[in-house]
């Protein structure tokens, strides 16, 4: 890896603004590809994030930031990825915190994440009742729907999402990924969800994965 | 004001010139994987033991929440408020988002308890409000609405009003009525902790209305959360909270409370104080 990316993957480590737009812009005016810097080193420096999230090692503060720097990092490298013209029609994705829930912190941060790399991201907001959901499938046609759940107690929603999905004639059309402080890879399984991720940086990873297989 | 709450045997008050009450938090599954595991296959041990514990550790209430997923609440929550009676005198707090659950669990409660919780919902107002007034309990009400947690104290003040408002409008005395400031995340929210404070204040000085608040979010994501915790805790005692859902297993945490009562007067001889050093 360059000094240049390995110096803008520890800018946004560090929350030091100002050197990871710099650095972007210089790695994009030393000709490196727009996807390269956007996926080896921004989104490098994220899973990295994340891992340090995992165990301990990164705080909430240090992770908002980061994708907050993440995003206008991005707003740099847009331009030259369109100019490029080969960037297919992005995929889209709906987003939601389910229905009787009001967290939307890890939510919002895997909308910021899902848009800096390529995702065409539709927030539906925090509380959406099933139906609002399933109406914004019929119309936009996503190739993924993110369902965040922070408590037990509204976690069966993302179950009654999915088989209301199945009902509508849906679900084949469209790749399921849940998330939130109480889901386990476990529950995703037995509500018949395609994805699970336990941070923001690896539900970037599962979408990606996700949306590909589906492409 | 002083708000009652009782089990059969032991009469609990709180107000502001008594010492801070603290309702333990521990039983309850949300953020527990291990517990909730446990629950689901019907193993009770840890239950037993918190319940227990938490009183031993200071707290004077028990919380009681049985949300696991995929189970049934209502026979999960009767089944603990069984249980955490048999093996304690404390005052329940009844923690339940489902309505059926509380019904089936509140006619089971000895004494008169606490239900955890409604908010500024209409819709939930009216459905919760006449449980409570029927079976005599006092009621928890967060300070928000369908829109979500607002970062307005004037906001979250207009909504505490309504529901001790709408409370009153079914014969539910304001006494009854336990206002949650809410404690968002400071990591997410730099404004979280202030806003919370200046609603805990303006509630003090225009309602009068007895506080608890469930303090343990304001820390999520950051490093020294006890400590964080703890301070948010003594901070909102200044300003006027009255009792707080939290963990009195970190030793730290019913001693900090135990030193602010001693500071605002709330000790009297300070023989608290004096008494949780003796042993």
């Amino acid at each position: 890896m360059s000094e240049l990316l390995k110096s803008l993957q520890e800018a946004i480590l560090t929350i030091d603004e100002e050197t990871a737009l710099s650095a972007t812009q210089e790695l994009l005016d030393s000709g490196m590809e727009p996807e390269e810097i956007l996926e080896s080193g921004m989104t490098g420096a994220l899973l990295e994030l994340g891992r340090r999230w995992n165990c301990g090692e990164a705080f909430l503060p240090e992770v908002v930031a980061a994708a907050g720097i993440f995003e206008r990092c991005s707003a740099i490298v847009e331009p030259a990825l369109l100019a490029k013209g080969d960037r297919k029609v992005s995929d889209k994705a709906v987003i939601a915190t389910v229905k009787g829930d009001l967290h939307d912190l890890g939510k919002n941060i895997v909308g910021a994440m899902l848009k800096t790399v390529g995702l065409e991201v539709h927030d539906l907001g925090k509380n959406v009742p099933t139906e609002k959901i399933i109406e914004a499938v019929k119309e936009l046609e996503p190739k993924i729907i993110g369902l965040s759940a922070l408590l037990t107690t509204t976690m069966p929603e993302q179950e009654n999402v999915i088989k209301a999905l199945e009902e509508a004639g849906l679900r084949s059309g469209v790749k399921v990924m849940v998330g939130g402080a109480p889901v386990t890879q476990e529950w995703a399984d037995r509500i018949g969800a395609d994805g699970y991720a336990p941070n923001a940086p690896e539900a970037v990873r599962v979408a990606l994965a996700l949306t590909q297989v589906a492409a | 004001m002083d708000t009652v709450l009782e089990s059969a045997s032991r009469k609990v008050v709180i107000g502001p010139d008594k010492p801070f009450v603290i309702i333990g938090e521990r039983i309850n599954p949300t953020g527990r994987k291990a517990l909730a595991a446990q629950l689901e296959a019907g193993d009770f041990t840890t239950v037993e033991k918190d319940a227990v514990s938490q009183i031993e550790a200071g707290a004077a209430m028990l919380d009681v929440n049985a949300g696991v997923p995929g189970a049934d609440e209502a026979k999960m929550l009767v089944g603990l408020v069984e249980l955490v009676q048999e093996l304690t005198e404390a005052p329940l707090s009844v923690d339940s988002a489902m309505d059926s659950a509380l019904a089936a669990a509140l006619p089971v409660c000895q004494g008169k308890p606490l239900v955890n919780s409604v908010n500024g919902e209409e819709e939930r107002l009216e459905r919760i409000l006449p449980l409570i007034k029927q079976r005599g309990a006092a009621v928890i009400g967060l300070a928000f609405d369908e829109a979500g947690p607002s970062m307005d104290p004037e906001e979250r003040f207009r909504i505490a009003k309504l529901i001790v408002e709408r409370a009153a409008d079914h014969g539910i005395p304001p006494e009854d009525v336990l206002i949650d400031p809410l404690a968002m995340t400071v990591g997410a929210e730099p404004q979280a902790a202030v806003v919370a404070l200046e609603t805990i204040r303006r509630v003090r000085e225009e309602l009068g209305n007895n506080m608890t608040i469930g303090a343990s979010n304001i820390s999520f994501g950051l490093p020294g959360r006890k400590v964080i915790n703890n301070s948010f805790l003594a901070l909102g005692m200044a300003a006027g909270l009255t009792s707080a859902i939290s963990n009195p297993l970190v030793p730290e945490t019913p001693m900090t409370l135990m030193a602010c009562d001693l500071l605002l007067a709330r000790d009297e001889y300070g023989m608290n104080w004096i008494k949780a050093h003796r042993k």
